[in-house]
């Protein structure tokens, strides 16, 4: 009998298309997003239907995690703008008789985000930068015996003055209700009374006042 | 993976005797380590990068006035109190709270928005009754927000964005009374939140 011979074929396939899937699907994550900010801590944010996106201004950025601690960094638009970070760790270490050193004083100009009360804020800042994010600090303190926020407030008050500067409010979902409100009489105490929250975009519910106002054409920012 | 051709080694013409056949070098390369380097890269800017920039959410705060004359006062029909507890626990009245605490309701965040549109459909009604302006038929409505301490701040800005969903021109962020919150006190109670 003679037998049917069947021919081996290969098992080797043609990757080509596959590279092609997988460096198109690389370009658009490398031009779709941007690199995570370095952040100190971790900090979950709400979502909320607001449409304003995040921009880079001069700001001061106000976090509290979830445990309720609060941080402050104060951003610049302008990297020529840096020096005001000096201003303002000047003006609080006048304000509260710190006795800062000038290379303290320049470590808080190199990296601004401070989270820790005027008591432990001298050996936090002879702290270089990679070893400050290592240190847990307690927070700065905001109940409304001790707010030493508003002293931070009053002085980046001073180191911006004549830029338009924001007061930025980032929190995390499971922070208590307390630290946000200390944050917010710290902010009120200095006659400040317009915030940004950091959150996460979420959609308009079908059918809402806002969706009818928004699908008519208007901006539906409040 | 690798394919080597060797097909057409010797079935080629004759060439004369010394002439040294050229080996024929197959074109194809392996392209399975570039997928996996591909697919390396992909990972690595997943979890470095940011997909969404965040968005911002305006907030402005009244001044607080401590003389009771500057303070603004409230239609009674138009307020709307919404109180922000423990454990996601959400609860409201309109008007004001009666001495008994009969018209204390509790709610959850899926059922707030309802209250919501309820309230302000009958505020507009009203005002629609007092001949009140076509564009300002609901300025009476005004919703007082009152998070007591154990109130999260997703919670928080969860209501504020329900203000804007439902296009609630007048809203306050006031502290909660030591009345309201010993009545979600007692209601937590009874529903067994811990």
């Amino acid at each position: 009998m003679p037998s049917v011979k069947i021919p081996k074929k290969s098992t080797a396939t043609d990757m080509t298309p596959f590279v092609d899937v997988a460096f198109l699907i690389l370009s658009f994550f490398m031009l779709a997003t941007k690199f995570k900010p370095p952040a100190a801590v971790t900090i979950t944010t709400p979502k909320s239907v607001s449409a304003e996106k995040l921009k880079e201004q001069d700001a001061v950025l106000i976090e509290f995690d979830s445990t309720g601690k609060v941080y402050f960094t104060m951003n610049t638009k302008k990297a020529a703008d840096i020096d005001l970070k000096r201003d303002l760790i000047n003006e609080v270490n006048k304000n509260r008789n710190l006795g800062l050193t000038e290379s303290e004083m320049q470590n808080f100009r190199n990296y601004s985000a401070v989270g820790s009360p005027f008591s432990q804020l001298k050996t936090l800042l002879a702290l270089p930068k990679d070893q400050r994010d290592k240190v847990k600090q307690p927070g700065i303190p905001v109940d409304s015996t001790n707010n030493e926020l508003t002293t931070w407030i009053a002085a980046a008050k001073v180191a911006f003055q004549g830029h338009q500067m924001f007061y930025m409010l980032k929190g995390d979902n499971n922070a208590k209700y307390p630290s946000f409100k200390g944050v917010l009489d710290a902010l009120k105490a200095n006659e400040e009374f317009k915030y940004k929250l950091i959150t996460d975009p979420k959609a308009v519910p079908y059918g809402s006042d806002l969706y009818v106002k928004r699908s008519s054409g208007k901006e539906g920012n409040e | 993976m690798a394919d080597i051709d060797v097909s057409g080694g010797d079935s080629g013409h004759k060439k004369g005797p010394g002439v040294k056949k050229a080996k024929k070098l197959s074109t194809r390369v392996d392209m399975t380590p570039m997928v996996d380097l591909g697919f390396l890269l992909i990972t690595f800017f997943i979890f470095t990068t940011t997909m969404s920039t965040p968005s911002t959410m305006k907030l402005i705060m009244p001044k607080d006035e401590k003389d009771p004359k500057d303070q603004t006062e409230i239609k009674e029909s138009g307020a709307l109190t919404i109180m922000l507890g423990k454990d996601n626990g959400i609860y409201f009245y309109e008007g004001q709270i009666k001495p008994d605490g009969s018209n204390f309701q509790s709610s959850t965040y899926k059922d707030i928005r309802d209250v919501i549109i309820k309230k302000k459909a009958a505020v507009i009604e009203n005002g629609r009754r007092l001949g009140y302006p076509k564009d300002t038929l609901d300025k009476d409505l005004v919703v007082v927000i009152k998070p007591n301490k154990e109130a999260t701040y997703k919670n928080t800005v969860d209501i504020l964005d329900e203000m804007t969903i439902n296009q609630v021109h007048r809203f306050a962020l006031v502290d909660i009374t030591d009345d309201e919150n010993m009545l979600i006190k007692a209601t937590e109670q009874r529903n067994g939140v811990k």
